[in-house]
């Protein structure tokens, strides 16, 4: 067996506990990141079989699915969150943190946000960490040379219980994007463009490397949105080498190391790169000088169009599955086979979720509504912050004030209309032009009709009324 | 957690590719803090013509006689038979949680997300991955046959059909084991504790940041 590694066996190796017998591991979780949805009957389970957290400190919690996003709403902290049923569940996790001494960002400490964004911001996520969330697009944190993963559950109260997980190695897939991306295509392209490709199931079983020039001239908010989607690519872990881009984000963040430690730490970061000549199972290489702004058409992440392109006909399905999933698509979005992308009127416009709303995300949308208006036809366009710092950081630029001149809603961080579990959503038969990562039926509200594009892309369409190419708007 | 061993099952055919865990229960219903009472919402998008909210009262609700699922034929269902990349999207034990509850134990087709795969072992559930063109026609006899049953076996890791076809199907040995003893992996894994302090304290020398205490203050 050759010793040249990839990033992801590394990775594992440094984590791996015991091997059983059966072929399975034990691996050690480093941080675990809790909120308010998939944690309360982990926490319930841990209580009626008397047990407590193996390490306290690994872990770190924030409510963010459930809360309100509107100004006044959020005014009255979680007295603000109207619907009873989401109120128990924030305040449950505000009761659970208490009771086990779980570090919490509570609904209006500044620190709070969408976890995926809260941890690498608060440097609560670092190079070379294995972490885990009861949700799937932890694969986000992989951005930083993370070995990061969603879990159901029973394995957020395994790792509460246990600090570990049984894993099974996944096999390692490649992803090469080489090239200079056109001015105007960003990181969420890229990601879209990628799943178009390979599909939902592209990456199932695998742990997916993205790699080459377009990743390597990425900021790290860029990569975080590439991986986020991993999972849209059906793998469950997605992630960048580290580099210096890495090094000097995480450098100063409040829980990152100082002083020796973190000379210590840097050593060890640098190693956190696949060897040249490791071996892949899966390959795949795109040429990114050819990738253009996307726009997803239908029900299902991997159906995505450059904006230049018609929603496809039934005759570019390549087999009778694809058929019958985009006649179902059709149906379901409204559309006709081959017609223009620029013919859908949006309703709706949203600007935010954990693959969007970092203070890179912001600055890019707000470059393109400079001095313009949003069209009168759409009836709301809203921007949704990722955190309270990301907040604070796009006031201190001015950005609230160029998006609320040009009539967006600036608004409070949390998950929002990524998939509507608090107040805002669509309704049935609405479009909207959505930077988050899903675009899945009834996703954005019962009916409510998504389609996927960039921050750059979203905001061109809200003052467009349309899709337009951001390239030349 | 349920053992797992054999199943005589009443098959409902469900004739959808990447079947996402929105579909299977949506968002409005994890607002739960318990986990039970959500049988009543799988699929509820499909199931119901009118948007559905927790706490309602389901036997108003008016149902879409055309969905599957609420064909008289399969009343009664406890295996699901579907296309390809099933389970996809969230990461939600809701998803399995959900169609427990509902009465099935058994999800059968092509290929499975990752992450709901991992969650139905959990819950007593069976995902069985059988290749497409045998999942093609056993979607081609149970459309065609009235009350298509099909039998499993956990232990040989079989699928035999009415005509007494048997299909092999692969599964880890651990996730096996624990299946067909209903055992509790959190229990498992703490008879490993040494080994976990083991490495505890080997990582504290070789990665110390790992180990901050989070509750100072920054
Ligand atoms: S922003 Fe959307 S995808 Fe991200 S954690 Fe929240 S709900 Fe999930």
């Amino acid at each position: 067996m050759s010793n040249k590694q990839t990033l992801y066996d590394k990775l594992w190796a440094h984590h791996e506990v015991k091997k059983r017998d059966d072929g399975s591991s034990l691996i050690y979780i480093d941080r675990h990141l809790l909120h308010e949805v998939t944690s309360p009957q982990a926490f319930e389970g841990l209580k009626l079989a008397k047990r407590v957290p193996w390490r306290l400190s690994a872990n770190i919690a924030t409510p963010d699915h459930n809360v309100p996003t509107s100004i006044r709403e959020r005014a009255e902290g979680i007295a603000g969150i109207k619907d009873p049923v989401s109120r128990i569940q924030v305040q449950t996790l505000d009761a659970n943190c208490n009771e086990f001494g779980v570090t919490e960002f509570k609904i209006n400490d500044v620190r709070q946000g969408i976890v995926h964004v809260v941890g690498p911001e608060q440097g609560l996520v670092l190079p070379g960490m294995t972490v885990v969330c009861g949700d799937s697009h932890t694969a986000t944190h992989g951005a930083l040379g993370c070995l990061a993963h969603g879990i159901g559950t029973s394995e957020v109260e395994h790792v509460l219980a246990t600090q570990c997980l049984v894993q099974k190695k996944m096999k390692n897939m490649q992803i090469r994007v080489e090239g200079k991306l056109a001015v105007g295509v960003s990181a969420k392209d890229v990601v879209l463009a990628i799943i178009a490709q390979i599909g939902t199931a592209g990456g199932t079983g695998h742990a997916i490397e993205f790699a080459g020039s377009v990743f390597e001239d990425m900021s790290m908010e860029g990569r975080m949105t590439v991986c986020n989607m991993a999972i849209e690519a059906g793998a469950r872990v997605g992630m960048v080498a580290v580099d210096q881009t890495t090094i000097d984000y995480v450098s100063g963040r409040p829980y990152a190391p100082t002083g020796d430690i973190l000379d210590q730490a840097i050593d060890y970061w640098r190693t956190l790169v696949s060897d040249p000549g490791a071996r892949f199972d899966t390959l795949i290489e795109i040429d990114g000088s050819t990738i253009e702004p996307q726009v997803s058409w239908g029900t299902s992440p991997e159906m995505v169009i450059p904006v230049s392109a018609n929603v496809p006909t039934l005759d570019d399905a390549q087999n009778d599955v694809q058929k019958s999933g985009f006649t179902r698509a059709y149906e379901y979005m409204g559309l006709t086979p081959g017609q223009g992308l620029d013919e859908i009127v949006l309703d709706r416009v949203f600007i935010g979720s954990c693959t969007n709303s970092r203070i890179e995300d912001l600055r890019e949308a707000a470059g393109v509504i400079k001095g313009r208006k949003v069209a009168s036809s759409v009836k709301e366009a809203i921007v949704v912050p990722g955190s309270g710092q990301v907040k604070a950081q796009a006031e201190s630029e001015g950005l609230d004030k160029l998006f609320s001149e040009a009539g967006f809603e600036w608004r409070e961080p949390g998950c929002s209309m990524c998939l509507a579990m608090n107040a805002d959503k669509l309704e049935p038969g609405e479009h909207c032009a959505s930077t988050s990562n899903r675009n899945f039926e009834g996703r954005q509200g019962n009916g409510g009709r998504t389609h996927l594009v960039s921050p750059a892309m979203a905001a061109a369409a809200a003052i467009a009324g349309h899709f337009v190419d951001v390239r030349s708007f | 957690m349920k053992a797992y061993t054999t199943q005589d099952g009443l098959v409902c055919p469900l004739d959808r590719s990447n079947v996402d865990t929105d579909q299977i229960i949506p968002k409005q219903f994890l607002k739960s803090i318990k986990r039970t009472g959500f049988g009543v919402n799988l699929f509820d998008e499909w199931r119901y013509l009118d948007e559905g909210y927790p706490g309602q009262d389901h036997a108003q609700r008016p149902i879409n006689p055309d969905f599957v699922l609420n064909l008289p034929e399969y009343a009664g269902a406890t295996i699901l038979l579907a296309r390809k990349n099933f389970g996809c999207g969230s990461s939600r034990e809701h998803a399995p949680w959900a169609l427990e509850e509902y009465g099935f134990r058994t999800v059968i087709a092509p290929s499975f997300a990752d992450i709901f795969y991992n969650n139905s072992f959990k819950n007593g559930m069976l995902p069985i991955e059988l290749p497409e063109e045998i999942v093609a026609q056993l979607f081609m006899e149970a459309e065609n046959s009235h009350g298509y049953r099909l039998t499993t076996d956990l232990e040989a890791q079989t699928v035999t059909t009415p005509s007494g076809q048997v299909f092999h199907f692969e599964v880890d040995p651990f996730r096996k084991h624990c299946l067909l003893n209903g055992l509790d992996d959190i229990g498992l894994t703490l008879e490993d504790a040494d080994s976990i302090e083991a490495f505890e304290s080997k990582a504290k020398q070789n990665r110390p940041w790992i180990f901050r205490d989070l509750t100072e203050a920054s």
